[in-house]
């Protein structure tokens, strides 16, 4: 099963190659991971995703919660959550589909960031089943480039990861 | 008062109370010999190889309880270290690893002796550190020894380039008594709900086991284990890490478990109903194949590290905390309790485990003809009983008859490396534990093949006058290799046969020691005496043992513990369902 675990770290040089390090010697999947520091510079926030059944995700907590530079987490996955991932992608954009990718952009709450002759770039967020379903209806032609961040994720209401 | 990087790093050694460091000097860490030279209360003992300065220091920690410290050089001496850094991370043990490294404006350019020591040890540490800053010295020091010595213990790298430890600036000095960690909050005492619920499961147990591991050894609890086990009447089985925590010459001791565990102890957690595991993390050795493992029982399993707990085995009830602190709260449950265990239903269990005892499982046959390796071991303990006796080991069959065959009687005393399972451990960590006891009688158990490995570390004995005694269980053969080869390979012995070995008489003379070569079963006891007699010198035992021997009982990987191989003498080697 997919979880989407969240961790606060000490902002420190080396902290990330320590989960990064965790997860390869004891192979466990990793979808994705994000990291960025908080509004506390101490402290660094790590969104990552991973598969596994229930002892796997049981194992994988355990053993990020005994880094030392691991200062909290939570898996997400275990109550309501909202999940965002940002997407910029660079497509071809001659005069015969600029409006037609406008409207297309338009409709799944995109907005075009940077524009030249033969290009649009257009950044979206969502979560990744509305950034794939982008991706689909364009052709694959059309596609110059595609980044994603892969997702970040917050718990819904008043609870909250922090010291 | 203001100190040098160099300075502080000695200094914080002695607030720390270190007595002993293991090393081997090199460019980075200049300034720091140069900081240890001016003064005594810290001892620097100079190795041969690095790898021998961290299993030296990781004798010195298992026989003592402290933590064990090392200090290498950057690039060749830090990689060297890493055996044992590994070695000691396995088997939980106390140390810190101070490595130095090329200085901060080099770092990264693959300047002389340089490599990622924070990377290369990264998976095989508790913790590590870089410091970037001389002001961060004496604090990250401190964190080090916090980390290595509390929760699950574990080695801790320092890494330290060499401008952060520069002679001509000076700072002031300050090491603190305590340090808080909001990342690193070991538990210490365990829930108490979760404890009487594991007291209610074992006073309802029909066929208890209480099977213990290192844990018990390095939590200090091995009082508070030898009480529950009288108190309640189980039976006691134990890891290759926990023996010694309880007298092993009390019956209701039925042995080492595991791959070459005994018989009882084997076919008694095969048929337990109630499993109280305690320090131990159900390693593969333990465990044989998890889809067998204690088929019928319901399992407790204390342990202070959470990740331990259903890793490889899902248990009932997890009770994470210091084991000696829980296991007082169990006593302490245990004795208010309304119940007692059932006697007649143990009385039942005990009778069935006697049945298999009397299997006698370990017999062997000695003879007028070669040495057996068994024997070597009973005669050494005949003759060490009385003394203030430790025994270390190296690697494979000689490690597994120690094991089997010496009865250690208190914590500490048997000293080997059991999760990484590194030949070349034993005479290094003899080195430690003799350092640390210079009065007691140490002597390392090993085979011709593991003790090439460190065998340069007969100069350091000479060095500093380690009154070692080396009981050499030659048989020529990687013993263990060619068992499995034997077994599994139709006894094509691929590259374990041990040729052109060296005199090993001749060669513990060279390095100053005495040597003896014994291949007789009748002048074995005296040899002994003779060697231990000489209290002031190593002396190297060249025994000569039967090449043919096994280890028995045997569990072969991926089998479950009522699979086990007999010695040949006591049954057609019958697999028992």
């Amino acid at each position: 099963m997919r979880h989407i675990i969240s961790v606060l770290m000490e902002n420190e040089a080396g902290a990330l190659s320590r989960v990064a390090g965790l997860f390869s010697a004891r192979g466990y999947n990793i979808e994705s991971l994000t990291v960025a520091p908080t509004e506390d510079a101490t402290l660094s926030r790590m969104t990552l995703v991973t598969t596994g059944d229930e002892a796997i995700i049981e194992q994988i907590t355990k053993q990020l919660n005994k880094l030392v530079d691991v200062v909290k987490l939570v898996d997400l996955s275990e109550g309501a959550h909202i999940e965002r991932e940002l997407m910029m992608i660079k497509v071809r954009a001659d005069q015969a589909m600029r409006d037609e990718l406008k409207r297309l952009a338009d409709i799944f709450r995109g907005s075009i960031i940077d524009v030249t002759d033969a290009s649009y770039t257009i950044e979206m967020t969502g979560d990744g089943s509305k950034l794939d379903a982008f991706i689909r209806v364009l052709d694959p032609e059309l596609i110059i480039e595609t980044v994603r961040s892969g997702p970040l994720g917050i718990a819904r209401g008043g609870k909250r990861l922090t010291l | 008062m203001e100190l040098s990087g160099a300075e502080i790093v000695i200094q914080a050694l002695k607030d720390e109370g270190v007595e002993y460091v293991w090393g081997y000097p090199g460019g980075a860490v200049l300034h720091i010999y140069d900081a240890l030279f001016n003064q005594d209360s810290v001892r620097h003992i100079l190795v041969r190889h690095e790898q021998a300065a961290t299993h030296a220091a990781d004798g010195y920690a298992r026989a003592t309880g402290k933590v064990g410290v090392v200090l290498v050089t950057s690039g060749p001496g830090a990689t060297n270290a890493v055996t044992g850094i590994a070695t000691a991370y396995m088997d939980s043990i106390p140390m810190v690893i101070l490595t130095g490294q090329v200085p901060t404006p080099v770092i990264g350019s693959d300047a002389f002796q340089e490599v990622d020591t924070v990377g290369i040890t990264r998976p095989c540490v508790k913790h590590n550190f870089l410091v970037k800053r001389v002001e961060d010295l004496a604090d990250t020091i401190k964190k080090a020894f916090f980390i290595a010595s509390s929760g699950r213990p574990g080695p801790v790298v320092v890494d330290i380039p060499k401008d952060v430890t520069d002679p001509k600036i000076r700072i002031p000095y300050h090491y603190p008594d305590k340090i808080e960690m909001r990342s690193y909050n070991p538990v210490e005492k365990g829930h108490l709900g979760q404890i009487r619920k594991a007291v209610d499961m074992m006073l309802d147990a029909e066929r208890p086991v209480i099977y213990t591991g290192g844990g018990v050894v390095l939590g200090e609890a091995s009082e508070q284990l030898t009480e529950l086990v009288r108190m309640t009447g189980f039976p006691v089985t134990q890891t290759l890490m926990g023996l010694g925590s309880f007298p092993a010459s009390d019956p209701l001791f039925i042995g080492m478990l595991g791959m070459h565990g005994t018989y009882e102890a084997n076919m008694a957690m095969h048929e337990t109903d109630v499993l109280i595991a305690i320090g131990a993390r159900f390693d593969d050795r333990v465990t044989g194949k998890i889809a067998h493992f204690c088929p019928n029982a319901r399992i407790v399993h204390i342990d202070v590290d959470p990740a331990s707990i259903s890793k490889t085995v899902r248990v009932d009830v997890p009770i994470v905390g210091q084991v000696r602190s829980v296991l007082n709260d169990m006593l302490r449950v245990l004795r208010d309790h309304p119940r007692k265990p059932d006697a007649a239903k143990l009385g039942t269990w005990w009778e069935r485990i006697n049945g298999w005892r009397r299997m006698d499982c370990l017999s062997y046959e000695q003879g007028s003809g070669a040495i057996k390796p068994q024997y070597a071991v009973e005669t050494l303990h005949k003759v060490t009983r009385d003394s203030d006796f430790y025994l270390t080991s190296d690697v494979g069959q000689h490690q597994m008859f120690a094991a089997q065959f010496y009865p250690f009687e208190k914590p500490r005393r048997w000293i080997n490396s059991g999760g990484l399972g590194t030949m070349g451990f034993g005479l290094p960590a003899a080195m430690g534990v003799q350092q640390a006891f210079p009065e007691a009688h140490v002597a390392c158990v090993t085979g011709e093949a593991s003790i090439q490995m460190c065998i340069q570390e007969l100069a350091t004995c000479k060095q500093y006058n380690l009154p070692l005694k080396i009981v050499l269980l030659n048989n020529g053969y990687m013993g263990m290799v060619r068992q499995w080869q034997e077994f599994f390979y139709d006894g094509r012995y691929s590259h374990s046969y041990v040729d052109a070995l060296p005199n090993f008489k001749m060669l513990a003379e060279s390095f100053g020691h005495v040597g003896m070569r014994i291949e007789n079963p009748a002048d074995l006891e005296g040899a002994y005496r003779e060697a231990f007699a000489m209290r002031d010198r190593l002396v190297f035992m060249d025994i000569i043992v039967d090449p043919s021997e096994n280890v028995y009982p045997m569990i072969e990987a991926g089998k479950g513990h009522h699979e086990m191989h007999l010695s040949p003498h006591l049954s057609s080697d019958r697999e028992l369902a």
